[in-house]
């Protein structure tokens, strides 16, 4: 697996004619028809071993030797999306796509697919309504439902191998921007774009940089946040684990917008492979003078540093970000004074999202028309959603902006399992909200979602049906907050824990319908007095989840009764005597040694013993354990 | 000079000044617990948040930090601002019971009682971290910070050690705007050797 960077015999690229030289001799060389085997080596497949895949295809390859008319290659690439079938195998030219594929399928697919020319039909994606077995990524709605414009790259190139990322084009707006367009020029196609932030808060790209740029002269930063931190999000870490490139663009092109020569990217640590992918990226844009002293002869130098965080949800917060950056304590700090005027080291700072700078790569590259043609008016472009939860079709998808959350999930995302609706759909992490069934035409985008009670945020989209309890969402929200709350200001470190013991004793039923007006008054004021948005849109989990699930709360609350089946102080599990055969499995399951009863015949769950912690009711296949 | 209004009222600032510069010149009040002349504002406690008109709407800022500028219209007492207030005051009465400063100020905003849990009834640091910038800002020792994230912060020593920086000049308690430095100093600066020796024999 080449996953160092390669010894690379390059003289740095001197001009723009030079790199486009080398980006047409590449390509020149390569043989689009030539049979390749991509194994997906994003985080989700890796961990299902596609690493011993991809190994398996080369020994199994060596041993069928001559009888290969062509051999194909092997590539490893990033993200291919659908994370929950992985590992994810394309076989090119052909695009047939493999789902779940182990190691000692390596042989069956070399010997039918790539000698024969014949699929492997246990191997392809089932449609999840229809059955039917479908061949191609192109057939699949999952990915047949997706623009992608952010993720185009991802899933074709080797993310470690730079000379992959030039055949797609990569460099080629810096290009542009450094060698044909001023300074200015850049802000105003970025402003022309309406490109606004996919960190969030969708604040204007274009502005923002407009801002810092119009301080003239002395020590300016651009910053790349990957620090990704809401649960359930894995968007930026696809990204920039597939197609590092995309970032080290956009940040060149902003630095040269603004007129900083220095950039931190700024990557979790709980992404040991963004962080590699992004080092071997600037190692090898280095070797190739893209990063550096007087970049493509344009007079522009910038260069790069990666650091890392330190396991602190907060510090994906920009001012607290930059803070741990300077090496103090990750909090935030007010504003104004804005980054804009006084951000990194005191100086004027751009800190934007992975997927923002992602775009702005694109931008320059394809021009702003080409952009706010896809979208809507006020949010032009795509959205990357890691779309997770009761959906058959878990994984990372780019849709446009505008695209319907019915579309999102009944079409790419495939349905929700066993039903035709889902129950809700979070979105926004801990400071977004819930959006229930009723409104699933509502169009995602920036506006739209804000104006339901919920927000964009980076782009994690839970779906949830009636076995998600939405109070019990709203109380798991909360405790992830109050863990991650930096605790410098007294309306979040007070608040939150008092707003999560408020949640607690709903799910036990206990408080009044009172309670949740004086809850109303409390969250106003976290809302209003919080220093950053970690407290400031802490509230959220619970106002959405209040706006459009009242009779949930209030069923706990007033009837001492959790619907959906989940908070353990309000449900009991009963098994059914007419379904129950006596099979035991749940007795076997139980690990209070709560259930009894007399082979073949119906068995008891001793209600004081249970914990409710339903093994039972995984594990018996007659569907006779209920939850009440 | 700057020209503003506040609470209605027409009043002038020197550039640079804060909003609570400003409000205190002109004899409006604004409380605050995390303040000190002494030391750079932090903006915290959050006591001192004020509403500020922005554009269409309006939003609430901190004024020890807010920067006083021409033409801006704040309220330091709307409903918003009084709800942020008392709110803090009823959640610091329930966190900090111990102290008679936070009972003070909360009975000013007619808070005189809490809804919620106490946990330590006897606690009086409300982590406004005025011990810490003193110790770092005004006599540069650093032998203090703010120790842990969130709902476990604590004032102490780095890593909870006792160290030789501090040099028990007593700032951090003078600042202190309870009672609570007093009894974190020896945590800080550790048991006196003298004692230490005694107690050996």
């Amino acid at each position: 697996m080449q996953e160092e960077a390669k010894e690379l015999t390059v003289s740095r690229l001197g001009s723009v004619e030079e790199l486009e030289q080398l980006r047409d001799d590449l390509i020149a060389a390569d043989d689009p028809d030539a049979p390749m085997i991509i194994v997906c080596h994003g985080t989700g497949c890796r961990a299902s071993n596609s690493s011993g895949v991809a190994e398996a295809f080369k020994a199994a390859l060596k041993e069928a030797g001559e009888d290969i008319k062509v051999m194909p290659g092997i590539k490893t690439t990033g993200c291919h999306g659908m994370c929950s079938r992985g590992p994810l195998v394309l076989i090119k030219p052909q695009n047939i796509s493999y789902e779940q594929v182990k190691p000692e399928d390596a042989e069956e697919i070399i010997e039918k697919t790539i000698k024969a020319g014949e699929v492997v039909e246990r191997l392809l994606y089932a449609h999840p309504q229809t059955g039917e077995k479908l061949v191609k990524n192109e057939d699949i709605p999952f990915y047949a439902g997706q623009h992608r414009i952010v993720m185009n790259n991802i899933g074709k190139i080797d993310p470690t191998d730079i000379r992959d990322a030039l055949k797609v084009g990569s460099y080629a707006g810096a290009a542009r921007a450094l060698l044909q367009m001023t300074p200015d020029e850049v802000v105003e196609e970025i402003k022309a774009s309406g490109l606004r932030g996919r960190g969030g808060a969708g604040f204007p790209t274009g502005f923002k940089w407009s801002l810092a740029a119009k301080h003239k002269g002395g020590d300016k930063y651009v910053l790349c946040n990957c620090d990704e931190g809401d649960p359930g999000a894995f968007m930026d870490g696809a990204v920039m684990e597939g197609d590092p490139h995309a970032v080290v663009e956009g940040m060149i092109i902003g630095g040269y917008a603004i007129g900083a020569t220095e950039g931190y990217a700024y990557v979790r640590t709980e992404y040991p492979l963004a962080i590699k992918h992004l080092g071997i990226a600037l190692e090898e844009a280095r070797a190739y003078g893209l990063l550096g002293e007087n970049i493509l002869g344009s007079g522009f130098s910038f260069d790069i540093q990666i650091n890392r965080g330190a396991g602190a949800f907060v510090c994906g917060e920009e001012t607290a970000l930059m803070r741990s950056v300077e090496g103090k304590v990750g909090e935030p700090t007010p504003r104004p004074p804005y980054p804009s005027d006084k951000g990194l080291f005191g100086k004027p700072s751009v800190l934007n999202n992975v997927e923002t700078w992602a775009n702005v790569s694109r931008i320059l590259k394809n021009g702003f028309e080409w952009f706010t043609a896809v979208g809507t008016e006020k949010s032009p472009g795509t959205k990357v959603f890691a779309l997770v939860g009761k959906v058959n079709n878990v994984g990372l998808v780019e849709v446009p902006m505008g695209t319907s959350l019915r579309e999102i999930v009944m079409g790419v995302g495939g349905g929700v399992p066993g039903s035709d609706h889902f129950k809700a759909v979070q979105t926004g992490g801990p400071s977004g909200g819930c959006i229930s069934w009723d409104k699933a035409d509502t169009p995602v985008d920036f506006d739209s979602l804000t104006a339901m009670g919920s927000m964009m945020g980076s782009g994690g989209m839970i779906v949830m049906d009636d076995r998600d309890c939405m109070v019990d969402v709203a109380k798991f929200f909360l405790g992830f907050l109050e863990e991650e709350s930096c605790g410098k200001c007294f309306p979040c470190r007070l608040g939150v824990p008092r707003l999560r013991e408020m949640l607690k004793r709903f799910s036990r039923g206990e408080g009044t319908v009172e309670d949740i007006d004086e809850l109303y008054s409390m969250a106003e004021a976290i809302k209003d007095g919080s220093l950053c948005a970690l407290g400031g849109t802490a509230p959220n989990s619970v106002l959405s989840t209040l706006r459009y699930f009242r009779d949930e709360y209030e069923a706990h609350i007033v009837e001492h009764r959790c619907p959906a089946g989940v908070c353990k102080d309000l449900i009991t599990y009963r098994i059914d005597p007419e379904a129950c055969t006596g099979c035991r499995a749940c007795a076997r399951a139980c690990p209070q040694d709560a259930i009894s009863g007399e082979k073949k015949e119906p068995h008891v769950i001793d209600e004081s013993l249970c914990i409710r912690c339903g093994m039972c009711m995984e594990s018996c296949k007659f569907g006779a354990v209920q939850v009440f | 000079m700057l020209n503003l209004t506040i609470d209605g009222k027409k009043v002038e600032a020197e550039p640079g000044w804060t909003l609570l510069d400003t409000a205190r010149q002109n004899g409006i009040e604004i409380p605050t617990l995390c303040y000190h002349e002494a030391v750079e504002p932090f903006g915290a406690c959050r006591l001192c948040v004020v509403e500020v008109k922005i554009g269409a709407g309006s939003r609430l800022m901190a004024s020890c930090v807010y920067p006083a500028e021409e033409g801006l219209e704040v309220q330091t007492k709307s409903e918003r601002v009084m709800n942020v207030r008392r709110w803090i005051l009823e959640m610091l009465l329930s966190e900090c019971p111990a102290s008679a400063e936070v009972r003070e100020l909360a009975a000013e905003y007619g808070v005189t009682s809490t809804r919620f849990e106490v946990k330590n009834p006897e606690q009086e640091c409300i982590l406004c971290g005025l011990c810490v910038r003193a110790c770092a800002q005004v006599v540069g020792a650093k032998a203090i910070s703010t120790v842990g994230r969130g709902a476990g912060k604590q004032i102490g020593a780095p890593y909870l050690v006792p160290g030789e920086d501090c040099i028990a000049c007593g700032s951090c308690v003078t600042v202190c705007p309870t009672g609570a430095m007093r009894e974190r100093f020896y945590k800080v600066r550790g048991v006196p050797p003298v004692v230490m020796a005694r107690s050996s024999k």
